[in-house]
């Protein structure tokens, strides 16, 4: 009798611990996926923190102000107006993010043009025409391409690709804008290939069936029924292939030749935002106006990463919906 | 009817012309890369340290600190990046608002360019956490607030994070749900059911996010050019707040600011192709380990 109760009562306490080590766990998890949130807001926070000076240091406000990163200022000479200088070393730091502005937009520009149109019709061949054991190939393959490091393909665009283009196109300069566009390109194609395809994949297989029923042919079924289908997709695939190009860094780092220069020629060298940061941050002079505008491109380029981020998830979402809608 | 055929395979010669390029492109710089590359690798490169200012000897030092760097980052992002995994996989509810947002958030992590790491990892780590633990235990004397492996390894567990999540959240899912039914018929609790049942047959996808993630932190180079990567230093790093040599940091200096390009050529090529060697075979490991596991869980459904 008193064995018995002695039993009971004990599986009733392990029972009760069993119960506190779930209930921990729980929490613990929980807290797990609040850090995920805690981190981006941390991310943003210390980002932002050092930019801050920008808008209120009077200390600061002496070398560089909102007006002198956006807007023309008279830096040359009535005859040759400077309106827009990136020289943040020298006698007088000049501080024009145009200049980076307009070399991020055109590095950018040669990759979406060289990698969109590559990945997309990479993908559709892949999703519509490959026989299965080729699909099988392929992807992995892509993979391959993802895997290599930016650091690798930057080497690559400086030793290799920079000689090659500049002879094939009668360049005055060896690194420039369509240099480091191509070699950029060569990192932002498996994102556009691999988003593209999903959204391909995600039309039904009903859909192909009716278009060749009715005597088009696997091109037409392709091109007007499946792409058309997979549109929000593709383009999502789009935004964040430029939302990756627009961040990259060591590959324009590297295969740009950094030089600020406003001009729209993709034939001279270019200095981008994020290769802007790299070069400089590691010699700048801690708590300088330098210092904090750096700070302030790197929050220029969460922002505008994270929106386009945030764009592309948005419209993956909703085709997702559509189309399992429509399958349903 | 002809024509329109004929204008049916221009058009999907077109889109495999497209994959040839591609592909064509990816074997021109693997190529151009094992033959020059292959040259100068041998197993001294691999065991010595830089000699006449990176003209002889090996990378050695390169190698340990890359090594040191990724396996510190592992044990800081498996285990956070398996509890996100599993919250989404075992505990959230579809429409509550942590789901929503910590969602949101490992996609948003995922986007972030990897330049705003290395920015982050100096204002957060180095300057407000190393600084922060210096004026707290070293009365103010410079010792973790500055650049070192450990910040390094921290900012790049925050990049690698959203990679663990995704693999492992996979695996998670591809455990059927009957093993959590019967495991809770024999009267386990949910926190025994998952560490004890659903976790263990999701190993596999666990290796492929830590072997991903490891891959994807030697390759990167951005977030730690401001939290510890060095150019040359003389002695490996044995504490936390040690700098340390890196292979892709090797690469991109070696690169960019040799005096003497020529001479340091064959080198270089040498370093480029152990790094995408290491990162290659990671990979390749990681695609097997997971189409193991999707054939299995394919299997079972």
């Amino acid at each position: 009798m008193s064995t018995a109760t002695l039993e009971l009562s004990s599986s009733a306490v392990s029972r009760d611990r069993r119960r506190r080590i779930d209930r921990l766990t729980q929490v613990w998890v929980y807290l797990s996926a609040a850090a995920a949130i805690v981190l981006i807001l941390l991310i943003f926070v210390f980002v932002a923190r050092e930019a801050i000076p920008i808008f209120v240091s009077a200390a600061v406000h002496e070398e560089v102000t909102l007006e002198t990163l956006f807007l023309p200022q008279s830096y040359g000479t009535p005859e040759a107006p400077l309106p827009y200088v990136w020289q943040p070393v020298s006698q007088v730091p000049k501080y024009s993010l145009m200049p980076l502005f307009v070399g991020t937009l055109k590095v950018t520009l040669v990759a979406m043009l060289f990698a969109g149109p590559l990945a997309i019709l990479a993908a559709i061949y892949t999703t519509e025409f490959a026989p299965r054991w080729l699909r099988e190939v392929i992807k992995p393959v892509v993979e391959l391409l993802a895997g290599i490091p930016s650091v690798v393909l930057g080497f690559f665009a400086l030793i290799v690709l920079a000689s090659w283009i500049q002879d094939v196109f009668g360049l005055d300069f060896r690194l420039n804008a369509i240099n480091a566009g191509v070699g950029l390109g060569l990192a932002v194609i498996p994102i556009i290939y691999t988003l593209t395809e999903d959204a391909l994949t995600a039309v039904p297989r009903r859909f192909r069936n009716a278009s060749l029923a009715l005597g088009a042919t696997l091109w037409q079924t392709a091109w007007r029924v499946v792409l058309p289908g997979a549109l929000p997709g593709v383009f999502a695939a789009l935004v964040l292939g430029f939302g990756r190009a627009i961040g990259e860094t060591m590959i324009v780092l590297m295969a740009s030749g950094n030089a600020a220069i406003t001009s729209w020629s993709f034939a001279e060298p270019v200095r981008t935002l994020s290769a802007t940061i790299a070069a400089e941050l590691a010699e700048v002079v801690f708590g300088s106006p330098h210092y904090h505008v750096l700070f302030f491109i790197g929050t220029l380029l969460f922002a505008v990463t994270f929106l386009l981020n945030w764009m592309g998830t948005l419209m993956v979402e909703r085709l997702r919906r559509r189309l399992t809608g429509a399958a349903g | 009817m002809t024509r329109r055929l004929l204008a049916d395979r221009v058009f999907v010669a077109l889109t495999a012309l497209a994959v040839v390029v591609i592909v064509g492109m990816l074997a021109v710089i693997l190529g151009n890369i094992a033959i020059h590359g292959g040259e100068r690798l041998s197993w001294s490169f691999l065991t010595a340290a830089p000699q006449v200012g990176m003209t002889e000897g090996g990378i050695f030092p390169a190698i340990f600190g890359t090594v040191l760097l990724v396996w510190l980052m592992t044990i800081f992002v498996v285990p956070l990046g398996v509890m996100v995994a599993i919250y989404f996989s075992e505990y959230a509810h579809r429409d509550s608002w942590l789901y929503r947002w910590t969602r949101q958030a490992v996609n948003n992590l995922a986007g972030v360019p990897s330049i705003v790491f290395g920015l982050f990892g100096l204002g957060f780590f180095v300057q407000f956490v190393g600084r922060g633990i210096d004026r707290a235990l070293f009365e103010g004397e410079l010792t973790y607030g500055q650049p070192a492996i450990l910040w390094a390894a921290l900012t790049m567990a925050v990049l690698t994070l959203p990679v663990v999540i995704v693999s492992v959240e996979e695996a998670l899912r591809s455990v059927p749900q009957s093993y959590r039914d019967a495991s809770a018929a024999l009267g386990a609790t949910r926190s025994q059911t998952i560490f004890r049942v659903v976790l263990p047959n999701a190993f596999p996808g666990v290796l492929t996010g830590g072997i991903l993630a490891v891959s994807r932190g030697a390759g990167e180079v951005a977030p730690i050019l401001f939290v510890g990567a060095a150019y040359f230093l003389p002695h490996l790093p044995t504490r936390l707040n040690d700098q340390f040599m890196e292979l892709g940091y090797h690469i991109y200096v070696l690169t960019t600011q040799s005096p003497d390009v020529e001479a340091t050529k064959p080198l270089l090529y040498a370093t480029v192709l152990v790094l995408l060697l290491l990162t290659f075979l990671l990979n390749l490991t990681a695609i097997a380990l997971r189409n193991r596991l999707r054939v299995r869980a394919a299997a079972e459904r």
